[in-house]
Formats: structure tokens, sequence, C-alpha cells
């Protein structure tokens, strides 16, 4: 009988990692194919095998500039970003025990968006628009410290953060406000864009400015999910499995910034992505963060991929901010599925 | 795993000169305790006198504004709290599963502290949360949502979760408030069980006097953030240290099965010479 519950309670763990590495690779797969796809479409529709060819031998043509300068560029950006902000939503949620939290609730988004305006209202005459990426980065760092510090009170609570982190998003949703009302149109036309999330002409120089963060950030917290688990349970039992709390959450939250702030600063008000993809990964992997890590990168960048795909090609000649796409399909579909599993949640 | 209990071990979990409390207000002030090795010790008193407070410094998770706590004569304050949790386990007040944790999952967490980045020993963790589950029968629920257990079912997963962490020492508080008498006493049956037939040392608070005088085998009677008085609950659990202890006024028999004592509480008579009541 003993034999018989550890042969089951064996087979059940095997055949849950099992399950586990298939969806991820179902994930990859249709990640990998929606890129593909994604190379074939645009303002030039181009048939996959001329994509193929074009990429295994570069030359100097018009469409081998399409494909290597204009599409792979943008959606290598789409990925990341979609990845690192998913990520950082992930972390965050379990972190602060709050299905509703996401990169927004700490003043992220609302600080990097206040830098990116006062960037492009104040200095962008002064200053070229490569410095953008830089001050909203600046902005989303100085909110959540501002957030953290604030929160603080021998520790940091999660609640207690959250509301500051709201109320100080607020404020400074104002100031956006203020500034994009006072300065010029095309400045205001510029930061509204900004604000929505646009992955319009994307270079290298963004992939290779945002990759970095990435390769820091999700190996911490991967090393730190077992410490989010715990202080999943309630911060009094997490110190009593011997979980460092305040040093942990912490790091945690490091990460959670570092990689909302770097998307962010990229590719705009995106930060949507951060609530519904980890809720969307749980449904395929579990709550556990170890593997809410990667289900959440894959979900994230399937959906910015295809966000910014559709307002690409879906309104041609138009270019539209991918940010529409993730907040006017994203949304009305999260809530079919909350809807759908009212049970659970 | 457990060590066996040897009757006069000396105690590895002490406090003295205890001194604790939340943000302005104090609630310990001035405790001595050591826990006895092997034993089931129940801290019992009045709300706000202190009990909790007293389990929290212990555990480490509170720490004393005056006073040391010594776990194997190491201050557990300048303790990693990894260390401490590889010999010392504690089960909080009305703990909260996260929703969609599957009890294997959560008894499993119990192997934190012996999980570290580069060392994992898969094989004994699997033994420790199967050894656990069977222990708190919960291995049929193994599967299950925790948050859809019933409460006393649900106590038992996390109680699983605490002997997952294999640790000689336990501490628990209030692991039976809110739970039926029925599920209260199989509680305390699996627990005084973990005492003497595995060796571990308990330490545990309830509210419940019956219940603590027939299952402790060590009663810590607190009041007003000091203990007022501990030993076997046939010396301490009487009539006078009731009603010093709790204000109550009881007479304390025994149980004619067991021997234990129990109290009941006097029904306060109506004056005789309150108007209207004719004799």
């Amino acid at each position: 009988m003993r034999a018989d519950a550890t042969l089951t309670l064996n087979s059940v763990i095997n055949s849950d990692s099992h399950r586990l590495l298939r969806r991820l690779l179902i994930l990859s797969f249709l990640l990998l194919a929606s890129a593909g796809l994604s190379l074939c479409l645009g303002s030039f529709p181009t048939p996959p095998l001329q994509v193929l060819n074009t990429l295994a031998a570069p030359q100097s043509s018009d469409i081998a500039f399409i494909i290597w300068e204009l599409r792979l560029p943008r959606i290598a950006l789409a990925i990341l970003v979609g990845a690192a902000l998913a990520i950082a939503g992930a972390i965050l949620q379990s972190i602060v025990r709050n299905p509703l939290a996401s990169p927004d609730v700490i003043g992220i988004t609302s600080g990097a968006a206040l830098a990116a305006v006062v960037f492009l209202s104040l200095l962008s005459s002064t200053l070229s628009i490569h410095w953008l990426p830089v001050a909203a980065m600046l902005g989303a760092l100085v909110s959540a410290l501002l957030v953290v510090s604030l929160a603080w009170k021998s520790g940091i609570s999660p609640s207690r953060m959250v509301l500051v982190g709201i109320g100080l998003a607020a404020a400074m949703g104002a100031g956006t406000t203020l500034l994009i009302v006072i300065s010029d149109d095309s400045a205001a036309m510029t930061a509204y864009v900004w604000l929505t999330g646009s992955l319009y002409a994307a270079q290298w120089n963004d992939v290779w400015g945002l990759l970095p963060w990435l390769v820091v950030a999700v190996p911490i917290s991967l090393l730190f999910a077992r410490h989010a688990d715990a202080m999943a349970l309630g911060d009094s039992v997490a110190e009593g499995l011997g979980v460092a709390i305040l040093r942990s959450r912490l790091v945690l939250l490091a990460c959670s910034v570092a990689l909302a702030g770097a998307a962010v600063a990229f590719a705009g008000g995106l930060s949507f992505v951060g609530l519904i993809a980890p809720h969307l990964a749980a449904k395929l992997v579990g709550r556990n963060l170890a593997r809410l890590v990667p289900a959440s990168a894959l979900v994230g960048a399937l959906i910015v991929l295809y966000a910014d795909l559709l307002g690409r090609v879906a309104f041609l000649p138009k270019d539209l901010p991918a940010g529409i796409f993730v907040a006017g399909i994203g949304a009305p579909f999260f809530v079919y599925l909350l809807h759908k599993s009212r049970a659970r949640f | 795993m457990a060590h066996s209990s040897h009757p006069h071990q000396p105690p590895r979990l002490k406090g003295e000169a205890l001194h604790a409390g939340y943000d302005n207000r104090r609630v310990l002030d001035g405790v001595d305790i050591a826990i006895e090795e092997g034993k089931l010790t129940v801290l019992l008193g009045p709300n706000g006198s202190g009990k909790s407070t007293l389990l929290k410094t212990l555990a480490r998770t509170l720490t004393p504004t005056g006073g040391n706590v010594y776990l194997d004569g190491k201050d557990i304050h300048r303790s990693k709290t990894r260390e401490v949790a590889k010999r010392l386990g504690i089960l909080p007040q009305g703990p909260v599963a996260p929703e969609g944790l599957s009890v294997k999952q959560l008894v499993g967490m119990g192997r934190f502290p012996h999980q570290g980045l580069w060392q994992k020993n898969a094989q004994q963790d699997a033994d420790a949360i199967r050894e656990a589950m069977a222990f708190t029968h919960v291995t049929e629920f193994a599967d299950r949502y925790v948050d859809a257990l019933s409460g006393g079912q649900r106590q038992r997963c996390w109680i699983a979760m605490v002997l997952a962490q294999q640790t000689d020492l336990i501490l628990l508080d209030e692991p039976t408030t809110f739970l039926d008498l029925k599920v209260q006493v199989d509680l305390l049956e699996l627990l005084s069980r973990l005492a003497h037939e595995k060796g571990r040392t308990l330490l545990l608070v309830l509210h419940d006097l019956n219940l603590a005088a027939a299952y402790a085998d060590q009663l810590v009677m607190m009041c007003d953030g000091r203990i007022v008085t501990s030993g076997g609950p046939s010396e301490v659990f009487t009539t006078t240290n009731l009603n010093r202890v709790f204000d109550l006024d009881a007479h304390v028999i025994q149980d004619p099965e067991s021997g234990s004592p129990i109290c009941v509480p006097r029904k306060r008579r109506q004056a005789a010479s309150e108007p209207g009541v004719v004799v």
C-alpha cells in the first residue's frame, strides 16, 4: 500500500514535469512560427521561401533590407519586450501576493511615462531622440525607488507598497497629462504614441539595449523563484522556512523593476502585458514562479508579437501602435478567460 | 531523523529575560523559559497575555526588545535564518494557502531549508514529503488544491509541511482554533504522537483549557506578559491558578478514565436578595 502511494506520487511528479516541458515546447514552437509569419507579412508581403533565402544568405537587396533592418529587429524587440514585461509582472504578482499587481502598480510605468514626456516636450530640441530610452529607464527606476522608500517601515509590506504605488502613479499621471496639454502638437502626438506603446522603427540598437537586462535579471529571478513561492505562503511561514524575507523581496523587486523599466524604455506603455501574460501562463503551468517565468515570457512575447503584427498589417498603409491591440484585444480576451473560470478567481 | 527522547536531556530552546512587543505596545515583560525535550508543552493564558508573542519570539519571527533566545546555545536572532529552519519549525496562526496550490506542493515547501542552489537531494526530499503526508493522513489529497479542503484537512496539510522540514523542534500557534471539537482532538492526538513516538519537542499555543490539560506534558500559564506558573497539568491546573491567571471561577475535577484534570466553570448563582425573586 505504501509502495503503491509512492509509485503514484512519483508518476504524478514525472508526468507533471513532462506536461510542463511539452507546454513550454509548444509555446516556443508557436512563437517561432509566429515570428516566421511576421517576417513574411508587411506592406511588401514576402513569400516564406524568399524570406528563408534572404536569412540564409544576406545580400544587399530591397528585400534583404526590409527583412534584416526593418522586420527582424522589430520582431526581436517585440519578443524581448513582451517577455520582459511578462516576467516582471509574474514576479510582482508573486511578491505582492496580489493578482492585480503589474508594473503599473509600483509606479514603474507612470515614472517612465512622465520622464519620457518630460524628455519629448522639454528636452527633445536639445537632446537626440536616442536618449529617450535612457530618460524613460531613469524615470522608472526613480519612481520605483520612491515607492519602495515611501512604503518602507522597518521592511516592505506588500500591501502598503501597492497603495503607495497607486497613489504615486496617479500623481505622475496628472503630471504627464499636464505636460502633454501644454506642449506643442507634434511633441504631444509623439508622446501620445509613446504612452500607447509602439515598436515603430525599432532598430537593432534597441534590441541590443534591452537584451542585457534580460540576460542579467532572468537568471537571478529564477534563482530566487523558490523564495517567492515560499513568500506566497505568507511572510511568517516563509520566515519559518528559512527565507531571508527582506533580502529576497528586494532582489526580486529589483529584477522586476529592471525588466519592466527596460521594456517600457524601448517600447513605451505596453505594460498591460505584465498583468495578463502571467495570468494566462499560470493557467498552463500553475503559479510556481520557476515555471511561471519561462511560460509568462513566451506568452508575453506572443501577445506583443501579434499586437505589433496587427498594428503593422491590419490597417495598411497605416502603422498603428501595438499598445492599441494589446489592450484592445488582450483585455476582452482576458476578461473572457476570467469569466469562464470564475470559480478559480 | 528525530532524536529519541531521553528523560533529562538539557533543553535546546531557551528564552532569557525576554521583553517584546509591537510598535509602542509592550507585551512580554521579562520571560524566562526553557522548553523540555521530547515533550508537548502548551502555553496557556487569556487573550493578550503574550502567549503568541512568546511563541513568535522563541521562533525568531519576532525580534525581542530585550533578552535573548538561545537555540543549541546560540542566539537565535543572530543565527542564519536558514540554519535555524533546519532545526526549528514554526506554524503561525491561521496560515492561508495561495489559490491553486496543491497539497503536495505545499508539503514540498517544507523542504526549503534543505535545498540549496547546488545541493538538492531529490530522494531525501521525496522521502520526507511522503512520510510527512502519511503521518498526517493527507496522502489521499496529494493532488488536490489546499484551498478546496475542509478546515481540519487544511490544517493537517500545514502540519505536514512543517513535518517535511524535519526539525526536532516544532512550534505551533493555535493550531486548533476554529475547528470542530472532534477535529481538534484528532490534531492533538497526532501532535502528541509526534512528541511521544517520534521524540520531537513541541510547543503549542492553545485556547481550550481542558484540551490543554488533557494533552500537555507541561503547561505554561501566562498573564500580563509574564509566566505565572508552569509544570505538569496535575500540579498547575488548579482552581487557584485558573482564578489567578484567567480570573475564572471554576472547580477542577479529575477525569476518572485518564486522570487528567478538567475544569468546570461555576455557574454564577443569582443573589438571593435580588428584588423580585421569590425563594
